[in-house]
């Protein structure tokens, strides 16, 4: 127990000076050329030290604990959760509580509120379909905002040329992000890994530069303005359209769930299982590794084209420059975060990914230091996410063998 | 009931299979021997489907399945252990054999074939609900041959089963081999290092090198080879 203490000592003494040599020439010398003086700030250096002496010692601290700790807490409050949660009573009132929070929040709260929701609804409901592709299919899908532009784009575009509205627009939305997602995913069929990656952001990419560049058709970076907000019957107010499309939000995030609660249970989600975990044994079980990739990403797609479509109506105006890498890293960051294949860690990490920035606009110049330090400290406490997959498995009760 | 013809498979511009021609008929058990390298898993990879081949043709049952998908192959009624076992380590025993019989939807008859591969390999009826990565490597062995079952195949291929397993380990599974053989009916197709082991239970046999067959025999007469026992046995 000593011996650690002063191992942990030293190296945390060490980080320090470590730190305070670096940091040295920023921090404490400080040249002043207009009067031709070097000023040495001394204090600096000792708050340097002191500082990365108690961050380090913070982080072997919990370093150590994470390992003494990990095998007893590790999936406790979930299964916890999951128990509460398999009763069915508790889920009925569960339920029923959350679905009327959902009817009642438009009026308990401002415009501002409803929108900034709907924008953390909208960003689920894309988690929750990049969730199939890299939670379920496990392909590195880089280039996911391609099919969230291609849901807007269809709207606007469908909207300025012919008129469409919302209505039409939004199943064809989904449908147009599917076949696309069938496109992309053929060229890519044998990649794997790094190379998908890649790949895959690059077609993000290029749909991006497509859409700025073929500015006759799509009007480039100029964007499309004045796309029509959802009619209910006739048109509706500011406010009445916003709490509209935070109910349609609603209503289609509970739509996913619910499908992809199917999906997960359902053939096509144990052959993705098996083409997850092994392509090799998954094909000599007589799984169709092509038709199941392709699946997997016009699932996925699907769900974006769905909310570029109520993008579109929400903001009423879309240009190129709303669907570019950061997007997709967005998406993929909210899913990691919450926790890869599980449908409760996707839904989480998406409305933390865009609320946390809403309701801390003041510090919006850190938001993306915040979210580097997130990303690093997350794979090494919380791995498999805030809340990780459990994985269901069908148990078979004892039978004597012997006999 | 299989039958190469001139096979050539290439990885890249490597040439592993520089034509294989070989014939299994049905019920036999074939085994194909052969050093590291010689081309045997590309062989089996080959058939399977998994790998194209370059040129040459492969038969089942007379069909053409040279250019067949991996997928139609086991629905054909062909299924393979592919090498190093290869599980779905985050799934259960009993997930991992229903993934085998993925093809199949028949829910009762699935049931007594669980039922038969535990009498085949009852250690694993106690592991059932642990999930694969768990189990030991000569579990993992049973486990692949017993998912590869659940496809209820005509012919099994089966790529290197003792690959580093203990010697009675290695025993047991061969027996198990021969069993489901005369059980089942079903044809083995069998890729070794091990040669003593696999040429004990087989009928004949075939030795690659550098992806050429170089010799095919029945087994005994392999067994007796003097070349063979140089290069394979190591007497």
């Amino acid at each position: 127990m000593k011996a650690s203490f002063f191992k942990t000592l030293r190296t945390t003494l060490l980080n320090a000076l470590w730190m305070m040599l670096i940091t040295f020439p920023i921090m404490v010398i400080k040249v002043k050329p207009r009067e031709s003086l070097v000023s040495w700030r001394w204090m600096n250096l000792l708050w340097v030290g002191i500082g990365t002496f108690s961050l380090s010692w913070i982080w072997r601290y919990l370093l150590s604990r994470r390992d003494k700790g990990s095998k007893l807490n590790a999936g406790r409050g979930r299964e916890v959760l999951g128990l509460l949660w398999g009763k069915k009573k508790i889920r009925a009132v569960l339920l029923a509580a959350l679905t009327l929070l959902v009817i009642w929040f438009p009026w308990i709260v401002n415009l501002y509120q409803v929108g900034i929701i709907t924008s953390g609804l909208m960003f689920v409901i894309l988690g929750l379909g990049l969730n199939i592709v890299i939670g379920y299919g496990g392909l590195l899908h880089l280039g996911y905002a391609a099919f969230y532009a291609m849901g807007a784009y269809n709207y606007a575009l469908m909207y300025l040329y012919w008129g469409m509205q919302f209505w039409l627009a939004l199943p064809l939305g989904a449908v147009s992000g599917a076949l696309f997602g069938i496109l992309i995913g053929f060229p890519v069929l044998r990649l794997r890994g790094d190379y998908l990656a890649i790949v895959t952001l690059a077609f993000g990419e290029i749909m991006r530069l497509l859409l700025l560049n073929l500015s006759d058709f799509t009007k480039g970076a100029e964007g499309i303005a004045q796309i029509p907000r959802a009619a209910f019957i006739r048109a509706l107010s500011l406010q009445e359209a916003t709490n509209y499309l935070f109910y349609i939000c609603a209503v289609l995030v509970a739509f996913s769930i619910f499908i992809i609660r199917r999906l997960e249970n359902s053939r096509i989600g144990r052959a993705l299982e098996a083409m997850r975990e092994d392509e090799i044994a998954a094909q000599s079980m007589g799984i169709n590794l092509t038709r199941n990739k392709l699946i997997t990403f016009a699932l996925g797609a699907f769900w974006a084209g769905l909310a570029g479509v109520i993008l579109a109506a929400k903001t009423t105006y879309i240009n190129p420059g709303s669907f570019t890498l950061l997007e997709s890293v967005m998406i993929l960051v909210a899913v990691v975060l919450g926790g890869m294949g599980s449908i409760p860690g996707v839904i989480l990490g998406a409305l933390l990914v865009t609320l946390i920035p809403e309701y801390f606009r003041a510090l919006s110049d850190y938001r993306m230091l915040m979210f580097g330090v997130v990303l690093v400290i997350m794979p090494i406490f919380r791995p498999r996410g805030i809340i990780p997959k459990l994985r269901k498995h069908y148990t078979v009760k004892e039978v004597d063998c012997s006999s | 009931m299989l039958k190469l013809d001139s096979v050539h498979t290439y990885y890249g511009n490597i040439k592993a299979l520089k034509g294989i021609s070989l014939k299994v008929n049905k019920g036999e058990i074939i085994c194909l021997i052969g050093a590291n390298g010689a081309g045997k898993s590309t062989t089996l990879m080959t058939i399977s489907g998994i790998k194209t081949p370059h040129s040459g043709t492969i038969e089942f049952d007379g069909i053409d399945i040279t250019d067949m998908a991996p997928h139609r192959i086991v629905a054909m009624g062909m299924s393979q252990v592919p090498e190093g076992r290869r599980m779905f380590s985050s799934l259960t025993v009993v997930e991992n054999l229903d993934m085998g019989a993925y093809l199949r939807s028949d829910k009762k008859e699935r049931k007594d074939d669980i039922e038969y591969v535990f009498s085949l390999f009852p250690i694993l009826s106690k592991r059932k609900n642990q999930t694969g990565g768990t189990l030991s490597g000569g579990e993992q062995q049973m486990l692949a041959i017993s998912r590869a079952l659940m496809a209820r195949p005509r012919i099994l291929l089966l790529d290197e089963p003792s690959l580093g397993l203990a010697p009675l380990i290695v025993q047991q599974i061969f027996e198990i081999i021969t069993r489901i053989n005369k059980e089942q009916g079903t044809t083995i197709f069998l890729v070794e290092q091990n040669a003593n082991m696999a040429l004990k239970i087989a009928d004949r046999g075939y030795v690659i090198q550098n992806g050429r067959i170089v010799k095919a025999d029945s087994a005994g007469a392999l067994l007796e080879d003097e070349e063979v026992r140089a290069a394979y046995l190591g007497v």
